[in-house]
């Protein structure tokens, strides 16, 4: 009922969506820009802050499905892009980034190997993308909610902060795949333990109304996945330091 | 919802013979003006539940603005299933008292079946189009998505689970539903005819038993039903209950200024509550506590805050909407009352045309002029389609015109899913 239309509706919402018009107009709508709401959060990212004041060092594990990789060009998959972005923004920090793929699991059954993933890794950020699976296999979204929350806490308790990354704005399969209780359950979890929620569907389809990527075309081959995936890697680079209230731009 | 200001109707008549007990169910029907005159607003609010659906179904474009889920908890599925549930009791609980169980049951089994084939005639074009996408559709940053097409790989369980009711691809739960519901029709009309509170108060407590033991029925490959039936028959079997005379004993409640300003205020609440999924900005507005207590507000299990939601509509609008209101039969509201009337052909060709408008974004060009045009094209086809129905059967009204007893009761049951 809700997500599928968070964007900028309501028709006595007029007002708000002409201003968000006007705003767009004034981009460049040739890159990949995203709009401030979409990378905004109250959460704060303190451990994260911490390590790169006290210890000049950042290790980020990435925990993902299928879709936190491009097959045969991981290294231009938003991990690596991510990392990329973080190096170039903290020049004096050693930034370590690792990614685990969980590939077909759902939350439940990430939930299980986490600990495992954690050992030996000590990272001060998890990055975890997750939904994709679950809403494909049509799990019970309680049994979800209940996945994504044990997950949480078992992430937090090992002494890393977390960022939750939401399924892909994918218009093909908007017939076939059920995606917002799945959203909806991630913003839920998400605001109940104050982690910040990278909101990739609604970033790709922002920029797919505003005609920076057509997500709907048949044989894009793979650069255009490279190009979105940049965007995702750079987007969420900026999510995390605005998060861990430590932007360059914002210092200064 | 309707107002059958009927004095028999408020009696208590378990104690009393069968006799009794059938005058007291069936007065409402009683009080119909005649075979040919329908409850207009209930056909109307039908079409709008129709065209709303469509819309829903569609992605999100200018016309999704106008779709009341933007601006409360429910939408139009409850507006759709309340409804349901109102006719088909009208329908058969007249059918049941004249007729008796046994004839009830066998034509509310007929429906069934209708319904089930309609079902699986819009599984089929759903099989079509999934096939064509697999064929036709490579881009590598949806590797993973893709593979919900793997179903495709294997047909034999596929299509036996689909017939089965077990495989339900999106937007395609509403029929499955709906035949729980009506199968078992026959055993709510049969308490309703005992007792309508008493009906209704299990009802009530099988939904919250429901809540309590997380009762649900699984799905192929795995899952759920999207729409939990043990706990969506708390709004149909509600609808069954006001047309069987409920709602007139709630007449005075409904009427009452106390209940229209707790409505307003819920609404007014609940459209708050909305405009921050819209406007992320105004989210700090909100306490953090009653964010808590409030999500998920889930559709699955019929929500109460949902159904809540609709009850506050319902009673605003039998309020402020007269059964005799003379805009029921002005022209401009004609094509909404025309799908209204028809309702199953005109679900099935809105879960169509909804298949055939992702499409065409898809394959044409997906601007938004473009998905205001499909919505508009679908919403002018469904009407097309509904006045071509209507036409159909009152040509053919002329020629059969030797039943005429059963014709009533075979147009409004037409209209009943």
């Amino acid at each position: 009922m809700r997500p599928g239309s968070r964007a900028l509706t309501g028709a006595v919402l007029l007002a708000a969506c002409l201003a968000a018009g006007f705003a767009r107009g004034q981009e460049a709508p040739r890159n990949c820009d995203v709009p401030a709401y979409l990378l905004s959060t109250d959460s704060v990212l303190l451990k994260v802050a911490d390590s790169i004041k006290n210890t000049h060092s950042l290790k980020v594990l990435v925990i993902g499905s299928r879709s936190s990789t491009i097959v045969s060009s991981e290294a231009s998959a938003y991990p690596a892009r991510l990392h990329a972005a973080l190096k170039e923004r903290l020049p004096s920090v050693a930034v370590d980034l690792s990614v685990e793929l969980q590939t077909g699991k759902t939350a439940e059954e990430v939930d299980a190997n986490l600990v495992k993933l954690l050992e030996g890794k000590k990272p001060n950020l998890v990055i975890w993308q997750t939904g994709t699976v679950d809403a494909m296999r049509a799990v019970d979204p309680d049994d979800f909610r209940g996945a994504v929350d044990g997950g949480l806490a078992a992430l937090q308790s090992a002494g890393a902060d977390v960022v939750l990354v939401n399924l892909q704005y994918s218009p093909r399969t908007e017939t076939m795949i059920s995606a917002p209780p799945y959203l909806d359950h991630l913003r839920v979890a998400a605001q109940q333990h104050d982690v910040p929620l990278f909101d990739r569907f609604s970033i790709m389809r922002h920029w797919n109304e505003v005609g920076d990527f057509d997500l709907f075309s048949t044989f894009p081959g793979v650069e255009m996945a490279k190009r979105v995936h940049a965007c995702l890697g750079r987007a969420l680079s900026k999510f995390v330091l605005d998060a861990a209230r430590l932007d360059p731009a914002q210092q200064n | 919802m309707t107002s059958t200001a009927d004095p028999t109707a408020g009696k208590p008549g378990g104690a009393s013979s069968a006799n009794d007990a059938a005058a007291a169910v069936s007065a409402p029907a009683i009080t119909l003006p005649g075979a040919g005159a329908r409850e207009l607003r209930l056909d109307l609010f039908r079409g709008m539940a129709l065209w709303l659906i469509f819309v829903d179904h569609l992605p999100t474009n200018i016309l999704t603005w106008f779709t009341i889920r933007n601006y409360g908890f429910s939408d139009a599925t409850e507006i759709f299933i309340f409804i349901s549930g109102y006719t088909a009791a009208f329908v058969y609980g007249r059918a049941m008292l004249e007729a008796g169980f046994v004839v009830a049951t066998a034509r509310i089994l007929r429906r069934v079946w209708q319904i089930y084939v309609a079902h699986v005639f819009l599984f089929t074009i759903f099989l079509a189009e999934i096939s064509y996408v697999a064929t036709r559709f490579e881009n590598p940053l949806y590797s993973e998505e893709m593979g919900i097409m793997d179903f495709l790989k294997q047909p034999d369980v596929t299509i036996v689970q689909a017939l089965l009711l077990r495989f339900r691809p999106v937007n395609m739960d509403v029929l499955p539903l709906y035949i729980v519901l009506m199968l078992f029709l026959p055993i709510v009309l049969w308490l309703m005819k005992w007792r309508p509170d008493v009906s209704l108060g299990l009802s009530v407590l099988l939904y919250a038993l429901t809540w309590q033991f997380d009762w649900h029925l699984s799905a192929y490959p795995n899952g759920f039903w999207a729409f939990n039936p043990f706990a969506w028959q708390l709004l149909f079997v509600f609808g069954a209950w006001c047309a069987l005379g409920g709602a007139a004993r709630m007449s005075r409640i409904l009427s009452s200024p106390v209940t229209m300003w707790i409505c307003i205020a819920y609404l007014a609440a609940a459209f708050f509550v909305t405009l921050t999924w819209h406007v992320p900005q105004l989210g700090y507005l909100m306490p953090r506590r009653i964010e808590k207590w409030m999500y998920p507000i889930t559709k699955t299990d019929l929500d109460v805050l949902r159904f809540a939601h609709f009850l506050a509509l319902a009673a605003l609008t039998v309020r402020f909407l007269p059964r005799d209101w003379s805009g029921l039969k002005s022209r401009w509201l004609r094509p909404l009352i025309l799908c209204g009337q028809h309702s199953l052909e005109i679900f099935c060709l809105g879960v169509f045309l909804a298949f055939a408008g992702h499409f065409v974004l898809a394959e044409v060009s997906g601007g938004a002029v473009m998905h205001a045009l499909v919505s508009l094209a679908g919403i002018l086809i469904m009407w097309g389609m509904a006045a071509l129905i209507s036409w159909y059967k009152h040509s053919a009204d002329k020629g059969a015109s030797r039943t005429p007893g059963t014709r009533g009761n075979a147009d409004m049951a037409g209209g009943s899913i």
